[in-house]
């Protein structure tokens, strides 16, 4: 897919809805994004969502299948192009902080059989920065072997990634985002079809990596977990529902607007009055 | 001729042929390389489109040379007009498969015939001119090292050298985007160009080759390497060598073989020596080649029968299955009439005394190690052994004894 800068909205705009990009900046935003439109074909799939990641907060991006989560944090990242709407990353244009963003896919994005091991997984998030000629010297590959030993993975180092399990294919997903060494990580369904085990090993290092200052958002679809593992939430069915701390936008109301009939249907509707 | 080939392929058969042979092995070298790309990345039949476009531009090339007074024969002349019109079929499927609802193998197949059948309309009227006769265009198609200018063949090697420089260069990119798209363009790699790139390199690949291989053929040294070079390795980084080797040896034999038999197309036979180095890999590499997966699968089914076999006979149950009991007999388990042996009574309580520690501890724990039960592994590779004698103490005196 080509991607084309978006045209800039006109600030009077932006203005309306409240808080403008620059001031979502200068209050210290890690991800700000105004006015975003994505289309697959002619229906938007993600339409006119405004949102502010704070830096150093946890944000699970909540919705029901098809309400454009995942499009959402793809065209936020710049990997699949959007209509409309303006991004920035730590105050400045996403070209110039691609540095500072790791970015986990789903897991069902990418083919198990290709003939890669679980450590040159790990090792593509330090390509970055090598530009063509460089080598990965002994103090990055350490760096590689420490991210692989934070998930618990140092002992499948050698293995080809396709005799995983699908939680320790996630994991593997997360160490090469933690190799990257960035501020902001952006985790596409994190826990969809892992092992328990797995999962908690996944949210504690999220939960030490806020503990370390930096900004984790996550697509996430299991409503029972929201408030354990999350301090905010962005609610999201093709336009933005709500957004900010658990208190204020994950409640029965938020969740009956978001999901609609769906919420009765599943009785998921207790949850979020907690 | 088997001398001829010999001393071809020892690079003692003149200066002519040991150019040619290098050329065709930096050719292969560079082909299986870029191949590796395309075959990572699963669109291996978009160069056999590209391949195919190229023919109108080699025929409107030789037309254009000999208007201007040439006698068209130039190899650059005509590799330079595979190459546009080779742009030209890629820019066509791009674009039917970006802009359109078209799928890229409707895509593929339209630009694919459509260029061939221009090239081949061109031919014929090249047929007509009095300076076309002699042309020798026909050799585009399979390929011919026949005959080859010393100038050719230096082209040649240049141009698959810059190849495969290109490919080493832009390894890693080119990984990443084959492998995961979406993480690719998260670090800032442009996933459109690196693509297009990816088949800029193949053209260049086509082009270059279509002396020696031809264009009808190509396609099978981009993909035929890396494919035979997949079954020896689980690494990228040796795939793209192994395939570059593949391809470099096929090219190379291939070149010799051809020189000692002239009439013989030179494509089909570098093709034909990479399928034979693809069909080693296919039987014989441990991981994935075909005689290995039917040996794993024996060892299994064997495993599976004496298992079943055991726990039959630690419930005193007849075998009836006769792998099983040959298995169990050719292991001194049970006597030729069925009757289990010592030995066999012993194993048969093993067995049976382990599915019962395994059904006590999955009716008390719910985790990684519970969920390997499969009938088949052995608890003590899960368990520790005072787990186990935990397991023993809560089976108590049910625990049987031997059947």
């Amino acid at each position: 897919m080509r991607l084309r800068p978006a045209r800039p909205t006109p600030p009077a705009l932006v203005a309306e809805r409240g808080r403008t990009l620059r001031e979502a900046d200068e209050g210290g935003a890690a991800l700000a994004v105004r006015g975003l439109t994505v289309s697959y074909g002619e229906s938007p799939a993600v339409f006119d969502v405004d949102a502010t990641f704070p830096a150093g907060s946890m944000t699970a991006i909540v919705g029901p299948n098809g309400a454009g989560k995942s499009t959402f944090l793809k065209a936020a990242l710049g990997i699949v192009a959007r209509v409309s709407g303006e991004v920035s990353v730590f105050g400045r244009p996403l070209e110039a902080s691609r540095g500072r963003v790791a970015y986990v896919p789903q897991r069902a994005s990418v083919d198990w059989d290709f003939p890669v091991r679980v450590i040159d997984v790990v090792e593509m998030g330090l390509w970055r920065g090598l530009g063509l000629l460089g080598r990965l010297t002994g103090a990055k590959r350490a760096k590689a072997r420490d991210a692989l030993a934070r998930v618990g993975m140092e002992g499948f180092a050698e293995r080809q990634i396709g005799r995983l399990s699908g939680g320790q294919q996630q994991r593997v997903f997360l160490a090469r985002a933690l190799a990257q060494g960035a501020d902001l990580y952006v985790l596409d369904e994190p826990f969809a079809g892992v092992d328990a085990a797995t999962e908690r090993a996944v949210v504690s290092v999220l939960k030490d990596l806020q503990a370390e200052g930096r900004t984790v958002i996550a697509v996430h679809h299991d409503l029972s977990t929201v408030r354990d593992y999350f301090g905010r939430v962005l609610l999201l069915n093709v336009r933005r529902i709500a957004e900010g701390p658990l208190d204020e936008a994950f409640t029965p109301e938020t969740l009956q607007e978001t999901y609609g009939g769906r919420l009765e249907a599943a009785g998921l509707g207790a949850l979020a009055a907690g | 001729m088997l001398d001829q080939a010999l001393s071809a392929l020892l690079l003692q058969a003149g200066w002519n042929a040991t150019l040619v042979a290098l050329g065709a092995a930096l050719l292969g070298a560079a082909a299986g390389g870029a191949g590796a790309f395309i075959f990572l990345r699963k669109r291996a039949l978009v160069s056999d489109a590209v391949a195919h476009a190229t023919l109108p531009g080699v025929a409107l090339a030789f037309i254009v040379m000999v208007a201007l007074g040439g006698d068209g024969r130039s190899l650059v002349g005509l590799l330079a007009g595979a190459a546009g019109s080779a742009w030209l079929g890629l820019l066509a499927v791009d674009r039917l498969t970006r802009r359109t609802r078209l799928s890229e193998d409707a895509a593929i197949g339209a630009v694919l015939s459509v260029f061939f059948g221009a090239g081949v309309v061109l031919l014929t009227v090249i047929q007509t001119m009095t300076a076309g006769r002699q042309a020798g265009l026909e050799s585009f198609l399979l390929g011919a090292t026949a005959g080859m200018l010393l100038e050719d063949a230096v082209v040649i090697a240049l141009g698959a050298a810059a190849c495969a420089l290109a490919v080493a260069l832009l390894r890693r990119p080119m990984t990443l985007v084959a492998f995961d798209p979406g993480f690719a363009a998260s670090t800032g790699v442009n996933v459109a160009r690196m693509d297009l790139a990816m088949m800029g390199l193949v053209m260049a690949v086509t082009v270059v080759g279509l002396k020696i291989v031809g264009l009808i053929l190509i396609v099978a040294l981009l993909i035929v390497p890396p494919a035979a070079a997949r079954f020896w390795t689980e690494r990228t980084d040796r795939l793209l060598v192994i395939a570059a080797g593949i391809g470099a040896v096929s090219g190379w034999v291939g070149a010799a073989i051809s020189a000692a038999a002239p009439d013989l197309p030179t494509g089909a036979v570098i093709v034909l020596v990479a399928f034979a180095l693809f069909l080693a890999g296919l039987l014989l590499s441990p991981a994935r080649g075909v005689l290995a997966a039917v040996l794993r699968r024996r060892r299994f089914a064997h495993r599976v029968h004496r298992r079943q076999g055991l726990l039959a006979l630690a419930r005193g149950e007849a075998i009836l299955e006769p792998l099983t009991q040959r298995l169990l007999r050719r292991e001194g388990l049970i006597r030729a009439d069925g009757v289990p042996t010592e030995a066999g009574r012993a194993e048969a309580a093993k067995a049976r005394l382990d599915e019962a520690r395994w059904a006590a501890m999955r009716a008390r724990r719910d985790d990684a190690e519970a969920a390997r039960y499969d009938g088949l592994t052995p608890i003590e590779t899960v368990l520790a052994p005072d787990e186990i004698a935990e397991l023993d103490r809560r089976l108590g005196p049910r625990a049987p004894e031997g059947a």
